[in-house]
């Protein structure tokens, strides 16, 4: 295959970016997205260019650490994978293909396409765990867990906090990362004793961070490379509303 | 050097527990005054971070991610063994253990596994308790599957993302501590340097990769958990930024390396599908539970897989392994797929690939049952290759996996270096020759959960008076210096070849003469081929960008240079080892029907590397393994 690329350049978290043109011949189908960005940095290497800047490490679609704009959505074209898993395949012959980092203000630029995600960090940090030291926990069998509760438990922990959610979000907001991780442990009985304090913490930490607030466009929910559905976000929102209201503490 | 693994006295089943019971606890108020570094934030070293943490020591974790949640951990897909007996169907501790050393070809100790097993049943309760959504049954219970190389069901498992799960578990109780300023976090970040200060490891000089600065930081002690090195291999199932440098400097300031030729090839993998190909996806073997693996019995056969009659297919591990079958560990299913594929039956374009066929468990079971148990694969599968395991079998190939080797440690996880300890993959400890399915996540959790935290303590009782350890001192102006002088010489070169091209190089050099089949001849060719490909790497390389920016080609190229070194140290294990056993398989040494000879008489050590300064030939030492408490037997799976 024959492609033209339209790449976002920026030196520095501080320098101003541009899109630049590059040009690919004889690219295999079977090549992935990534592979072929490291085609083009081999190229910019013999010519002595500076290559190209991405973030990416397991190429196999869990790590969450890829993640740029092309053609202007989140991981690609396709729906249910991200960016290491796009394969030229999925692109016309002759095609120019846009690349661009994560536009969203709390996700700054320090690269090319690599960009700040560490406020998701935070956000974890701000209540996302249940405080249980090593050592000190009870037989794992002494709590059964419903088998439909702990399945849905596992599709919103399945969320890789890639950002593609928020950055496909008209305003930015990162709701479907939050109530990913609300909901994955208010569905279970270990999660549910810290469930207050949990999304009061996480909720003031996205706020802080200043990501933008939900209006139920689902965005998110069709570009999450994992599938994480909307009704995590309405299952965070009734925990909000039990916190704020009915929880004294 | 005098090598002493400190394993307790006693019985086996109960060195732990006196260990514990006498060795030297600090107190609170004191822990504050501990300061630890722990290089590497997956599944051990997160655990270990957090576990230090909640103790009260103060905590600096380091990943070279951006986040401590993409650590490769992330990426391990079937299991986690336990021995907790839930089925009922005759585990225990004793024989996860035995079935660890056996699967490890008896080239492990035997201390170390047990205690390995006997912590297996806490980390289930641990992780549970974290909030980690395993697999349950319909009464509520957590469900279990079996997996390569064991006959009993003790592998706990979240669909086919358990080493996502355990790891956002262990992210998050990391998270706690770097809430509570337990643990400072410094991502983006890598080891450069290993400090000594009067022969005890006091730090290290890492740089901060975003910005290109370099970094003092200071300790009592410093635990690495910096993962395997598969990467060496070019192609393998790690992910790209896995690497051994941080081990390798801390081998060049004296800790030893241990079998590092101990690799394992894991045989379910998707077959590389050109030469641009960057890393090669695996498949779980957990998938070996319900498909069969088999080639045409016809050389070149090119018809489609459904179009061969049953007649005319060799399920060549059936038929070889009848007890164990489809589920053969993964040492034995790899060469017998090399064997398979050399001969003339591999399929695909490549003719390296074998069929893994689900015909039969789909018709057995029903399309829900098998995509309840292994959806998430067969969809990345389809996504890959653009086929449909539902409709045609799958195609898989061996590729190097696991590292089984790494820094040698004594039963205090510490290396021969007093106060640097290796935990998880990087060090060599638990799994010999050969590591049995669904244990690598189990040895990670167990080294970082329950083991460091206790023998950790125990040395840096020493250390409660010491007091903050100083960066401004000759030991950290040396290695910041050295660390400086790499980069400029990395950057200086200015020759015409990307450290991509020799990575692949050296891959290639690797999987050829250092993978799955190894022979006298063909490792003596790699070490020349290594030390030109080293000496061309030097000459020729060319780094674009500059070192006072975020800059992937400067880090690539570092990681090149240091796999190059390493390289040739795990083809002198290699060749020094004249046995074959569990991965490492000499074409000189195996029986009639070409199966693995293992010899104990001379070979029932570990080999322990020594570093003797660069352009020196490495140091053998050995570390002789005593096994009393099971019999050394021919590991057979027929």
């Amino acid at each position: 295959m024959d492609l033209k690329f339209k790449i976002w350049r920026q030196d520095g978290p501080e320098a101003a970016g541009r899109m630049e043109d590059y040009e690919l011949t004889g690219i295999s189908p079977d090549m992935s997205l990534l592979e072929t960005l490291d085609v083009l940095n081999e190229q910019l290497i013999a010519n002595g260019e500076t290559a190209i800047a991405f973030d990416h490490d397991c190429r196999e679609g869990i790590c969450g650490t890829c993640g740029m704009f092309i053609d202007g959505r989140p991981h690609g074209p396709l729906t249910g994978i991200t960016t290491c898993q796009l394969h030229m395949r999925s692109f016309e012959d002759g095609a120019t293909i846009h690349v661009e980092p994560w536009r969203v203000d709390a996700f700054p630029v320090i690269r090319d396409l690599v960009v700040d995600r560490s406020a998701f960090d935070r956000v974890i940090q701000a209540g996302g765990f249940v405080s249980v030291n090593a050592g000190t926990a009870p037989e794992a069998n002494s709590i059964p867990v419903r088998r439909a509760d702990a399945e849905r438990a596992f599709d919103a922990a399945a969320c890789i906090g890639c950002g593609a959610c928020a950055a496909v979000c008209k305003n930015s907001s990162a709701m479907l990362f939050v109530a990913a991780k609300v909901s994955h442990l208010s569905l279970l009985p270990q999660g549910r004793v810290e469930a207050v304090e949990r999304v009061r913490g996480t909720v003031a930490q996205m706020d802080a961070e200043g990501f933008g607030g939900c209006t139920n466009t689902g965005a998110c929910e069709a570009e999450c490379p994992k599938h994480v559905s909307m009704e995590h976000i309405a299952r965070m929102n009734w925990e909000f509303v039990k916190a704020t209201l009915f929880s004294r503490e | 050097m005098l090598l002493d693994a400190r394993i307790p006295e006693g019985p086996l089943a109960e060195k732990w527990s006196l260990y514990k019971s006498k060795i030297r606890l600090i107190n609170p108020a004191n822990k504050r005054r501990v300061d630890v570094i722990v290089v590497g934030s997956g599944l051990a070293g997160a655990s270990a971070a957090a576990s230090l943490g909640e103790l009260g020591y103060s905590v600096k974790c380091f990943c070279f991610q951006d986040s401590p949640r993409r650590a490769h951990s992330v990426a391990a897909q079937g299991g986690i063994n336990a021995a907790k007996n839930y089925q009922n169907d005759g585990d225990n501790v004793y024989r996860l253990f035995f079935d660890t050393i056996k699967g490890g070809d008896y080239r492990s100790r035997e201390a170390n596994v047990y205690r390995l097993s006997e912590l297996s049943v806490s980390i289930i309760d641990q992780c549970v308790a974290q909030g980690v959504p395993f697999a349950r049954e319909y009464g509520g219970l957590l469900a279990n599957r079996s997996f390569g190389g064991v006959q009993v069901q003790r592998t706990f498992y979240a669909r086919g993302q358990t080493g996502q799960q355990l790891l956002l578990g262990s992210y998050s109780a990391l998270s706690r501590q770097v809430a509570k300023g337990r643990v400072t976090m410094l991502p983006r970040r890598e080891m450069l340097d290993l400090v000594l200060i009067d022969g005890k490891a006091r730090g290290i000089v890492a740089r901060n990769l975003a910005t290109g600065e370099l970094e003092r930081h200071s300790a009592h002690a410093v635990v690495l958990a910096t993962g395997g090195y598969g990467t060496a291999y070019y192609l393998s199932t790690l992910a790209l930024g896995c690497n051994a440098s941080a081990a390798w400097k801390a081998y060049k300031r004296g800790a030893c390396i241990a079998s590092p030729s101990f690799t394992q090839i894991h045989p379910t993998c998707i077959p590389a599908a050109g030469e641009h190909q960057s890393k090669l996806t695996l498949m779980s073997e957990s998938l070996r539970n319900d498909g069969r693996i088999w080639v045409p019995k016809a050389l070149g056969d090119n018809r489609p897989p459904g179009d061969i009659p049953e007649g005319e297919r060799d399920y060549y591990l059936e038929r070889k392994y009848p007890s164990y079958g489809n589920l053969a560990p993964r040492d034995v299913s790899s060469r017998a797929a090399k064997e398979v594929c050399d001969a003339g039956h591999g399929v695909g374009p490549t003719g390296l690939g074998v069929y893994l066929d689900f015909k039969d468990a789909l018709a057995r079971d029903g399309r829900d049952t098998i995509a309840s148990r292994y959806g998430n694969l067969f969809e990345m599968y389809l996504t890959i290759t653009g086929e449909d395991p539902y409709e045609v079998p799958m195609r898989i190939y061996p590729a190097a996996h696991f590292t089984m080797g790494g820094l040698w440690v004594d039963y205090d996880l510490m290396t021969t270096i007093p106060g640097l300890y290796a935990i998880g993959e990087c060090n060599f400890a638990d799994h010999g020759a050969n590591r049995l399915g669904a244990n690598s996540l189990l040895q990670a959790c167990v080294d970082g959960y329950f083991v460091i935290p206790y023998t950790l303590g125990d040395y840096l009782a020493d250390d409660i008076r010491t007091g903050p350890v100083a960066t401004d001192t000759p030991a950290f102006d040396e290695a910041e210096r050295g660390v400086r002088e790499r980069l400029d010489r990395l950057l200086g070169v200015g020759g015409t070849t990307s450290p991509r091209r020799f990575h692949k190089q050296l891959g290639g050099i690797l999987w050829d003469r250092c993978g799955m089949v190894r022979s006298a001849k063909g490792l003596e060719s790699a070490i020349t081929d290594l030390r030109a490909l080293r000496e061309d790497f030097w000459r020729n390389v060319r780094v674009t960008g500059r070192a006072d920016t975020l800059n992937p080609e400067l880090e690539r190229a570092g990681r090149v240079a240091d796999f190059l070194e390493l390289a040739e140290l795990i083809c002198h294990d290699a060749l020094d080892r004249e046995e074959s056993c569990g991965a490492h398989f000499r074409e000189e040494y195996q029986t009639e029907d070409g199966e693995a000879l293992r010899n104990d008489e001379e070979y029932k050590y570990v080999s322990v590397w020594e570093h003797q300064g660069d352009g020196e030939p490495p140091k053998l030492n050995k570390e002789h393994l005593e096994f009393a408490n099971v019999e050394l037997a021919v590991r057979s799976y027929k």
